[in-house]
């Protein structure tokens, strides 16, 4: 009886393991009561896993966008869908996330990938489906380069990085810079690479610290910087290891400033006390007082019960692009929309206006926000 | 001098929970010839059971309480993963046993995963105070706790080991199961004892590991679990003692590579480390050269 009670509940547990890999989840149907199909807009993000922080904000952000679309009389007299699929951050994952949003779902455009990694693993199927891709998140120079049905919402890695750059030079007047940064990362060590070249540029003194996406300990590092005496940080990482790093700095009793890029959006989460007073490059402020933003934080605030990272912003504002291309374009034909993206003049956004040049990389300004207690407060605004 | 005290210190955490976590493997293989590889998630539950009691348990707990509940859970959780998994194998082949150990690991994280989420949870250190100087340097208290305790519960089980009758019954099981059988020694009740004190002080180390590096997630045990094993083969699996010392070099040897060489060569020097140790002394520094058994 004892050994049947322990079967059964293995049995639980390895069936429980089995069906919550498999989670899928559509929104945004409303009440269809046209006769048309609605129009279906993929966003492919890690929702579950160890990032899945960054899928969920995408897969909301997009969600909120197409109800309110919705609301408001939907897109060419239908309604819009938001299909999302789970890529757990992971290449593999993710190209088939795509395959079954083009074969299955048949979607007119995808917002997507969250990742650059993922989006630049199917970036060539999407080029030969001619699929009008307009990615919230994937920084990645690589990502735009020569593909004409492919966009982006976000500044890149490089634009980032050295806007980070001149920031810590004339801002906070640093001479001399330890950029940490992790090694097993693209997203990091574009924007440290950024980082450097401006610096090199302006002919000022850094150092560079490595480490790997399998440590925990920053301790041998953070030693060496504390005894090295640079005049600030440069980190561009991740929340969950820049909580780690910082936790471990104010335990050494690291006394200088931290800059890091878009990565850091949530640090106020969990780790206020550790981030108080440091910088980090984001697309948009919480605090900005904007009615765009300030509607957009109450309504995402109401509808998730938390408030919108950066992600969520861009994943939103990217949905309201998107849409303003297809009304634009009168239609959802694939080349027709791709021609309106091309020519977008967006305004009124969350995270600015858009506009896309030659590459389809956005133009539009960049905002470093300081943590001062607890909140978001800009430092200041670089226009493109 | 400064740089080389301060990493010294450093190596010295890492290297106290290393030594911590070790000691769970040598004494299981030690008694049972069993690399227990769930280990890992041991420690990884018992940095959980903390953050329980310690952030969603309604009365505030001291800090000693919190410590001494979460290393009687996981110590209760040795004995259950034993009994469940590996005592019906303790007479079938090893290569049986190691694979269950694999498949308990396995399940342990996933069951962690359903019941705790992917998501890290961020355990604040429960020590907290200015840090205090020693000798001219500044040590902070968490630092100080983690080298302190350590090594505290590692003098009290070697004395355990040496001093007690239930320790001398501990080393007459691992020498000769059947001959301490026959002497009257329970062995069931020594097994279950070594597994709930192993467990207990991967526990402990969990619990640092969480501390020092502020997060718990399901798969934290997988790292510094290797780690461990590769200190407890290292000091000579199955040596007590060997593993405490075999966990202090990797922690010196990890911290001084990254500190002075670079961050990248950390995995590939302490693995590699593993297989020199394989090559040329297979029974590690303190372990005993024995002929296997036909």
């Amino acid at each position: 009886m004892k050994k049947l009670a322990v079967l059964m509940t293995i049995f639980t547990f390895a069936f429980a393991l089995v069906s919550c890999g498999a989670e899928t989840t559509t929104a945004g149907t409303g009440t269809d009561t046209t006769a048309l199909d609605p129009i279906k807009f993929g966003v492919i993000g890690p929702l579950t896993g160890d990032y899945s922080m960054y899928g969920i904000a995408v897969e909301n952000g997009a969600k909120l966008a197409a109800a309110e679309i919705n609301a408001a009389g939907g897109l060419l007299g239908t309604t819009l869908d938001i299909i999302a699929y789970d890529s757990k951050g992971d290449t593999t994952e993710g190209v088939n996330a795509y395959n079954r949003l083009i074969e299955n779902d048949e979607i007119d455009a995808l917002i997507g990938g969250t990742f650059s990694g993922v989006t630049l693993a199917f970036k060539s199927l999407a080029i030969s489906d001619n699929i009008p891709v307009l990615t919230p998140t994937a920084t990645n120079p690589e990502v735009t380069l020569n593909a004409d049905n492919i966009f982006r919402a976000c500044y890149t890695d490089a634009y980032q990085g050295s806007v980070a750059a001149v920031f810590t030079a004339e801002t906070l007047n640093a001479t001399n810079v330890a950029v940490m940064y992790n090694r097993d990362d693209a997203y990091s060590e574009g924007l440290a690479d950024a980082f450097m070249d401006e610096f090199d540029a302006r002919d000022l003194d850094y150092t560079a610290f490595e480490f790997g996406a399998s440590d925990d300990d920053y301790n041998a590092i953070l030693t060496n910087i504390n005894n090295g005496g640079y005049d600030a940080v440069f980190l561009p990482a991740y929340v969950a290891e820049v909580g780690a790093i910082l936790t471990q700095a104010s335990n050494l009793g690291l006394d200088i400033p931290f800059v890091g890029g878009d990565g850091w959006d949530g640090i106020e989460a969990d780790y206020a006390s550790v981030a108080e007073g440091f910088y980090f490059a984001n697309h948009y402020a919480k605090t900005d007082t904007a009615d765009a933003v300030q509607n957009f934080v109450a309504n995402y605030t109401a509808e998730y019960g938390e408030a919108p990272n950066a992600l969520a912003a861009l994943a939103y504002d990217a949905v309201y692009a998107m849409a303003q291309a297809f009304t634009e374009a009168g239609s959802a034909d694939a080349d027709d929309v791709i021609t309106a993206l091309a020519a977008l003049e967006f305004t009124g956004g969350v995270t600015g206006s858009l506009s896309f040049d030659e590459n389809g990389d956005p133009i539009k300004s960049i905002t470093i926000i300081q943590v001062v207690n607890g909140e978001h407060v800009v430092a200041a605004k670089v226009e493109a | 001098m400064d740089l080389l005290v301060q990493q010294l210190i450093n190596g010295l955490t890492v290297g106290s929970i290393y030594a911590l976590v070790a000691i769970g493997y040598t004494m299981v293989y030690g008694i049972i010839k069993l690399i227990n590889f769930a280990h890992g998630e041991i420690m990884m539950f018992g940095a959980y059971f903390a953050f329980i009691f310690a952030f969603m348990f309604p009365f505030d707990l001291p800090f000693v309480l919190i410590i001494i509940i979460s290393m009687v859970l996981s110590g209760l959780m040795g004995i259950l993963i034993e009994r469940i998994a590996y005592k019906k194998l303790r007479k079938a082949p090893r290569i049986s046993a190691l694979i269950t150990a694999i498949g308990m690991s396995i399940f342990l994280q996933n069951l962690a995963l359903l019941i705790f989420g992917a998501t890290p949870k961020v355990m604040q250190p429960l020590i907290t105070g200015d840090p205090l100087i020693l000798f001219g340097y500044n040590i902070s208290r968490l630092t100080l706790t983690t080298i302190g305790l350590s090594i505290f519960f590692m003098i009290a089980l070697t004395l355990f080991v040496r001093k007690t009758k239930p320790g001398k019954a501990m080393r007459a099981v691992s020498q000769d199961q059947e001959a301490a059988q026959l002497m009257g020694i329970n062995i069931n009740k020594i097994i279950s004892l070594t597994f709930a004190i192993g467990s207990a002080l991967g526990a402990l180390g969990g619990i640092f590991y969480a501390m020092t590096y502020s997060q718990i997630a399901p798969t934290m045990g997988v790292m510094p679990g290797l780690k461990a094993f590769i200190a407890a083969v290292f000091g000579g699996i199955g040596n007590i003692t060997g593993a405490m010392i075999g966990g202090y070099i990797i922690g010196f040897i990890e911290t001084f590579t990254k500190g002075y060489i670079s961050s990248k060569w950390v995995d590939a020097i302490v693995f590699g480390l593993l297989i020199l140790i394989l090559l040329v002394k297979p029974s590690g520094l303190l372990g005993k050269n024995t002929k296997e058994k036909v």
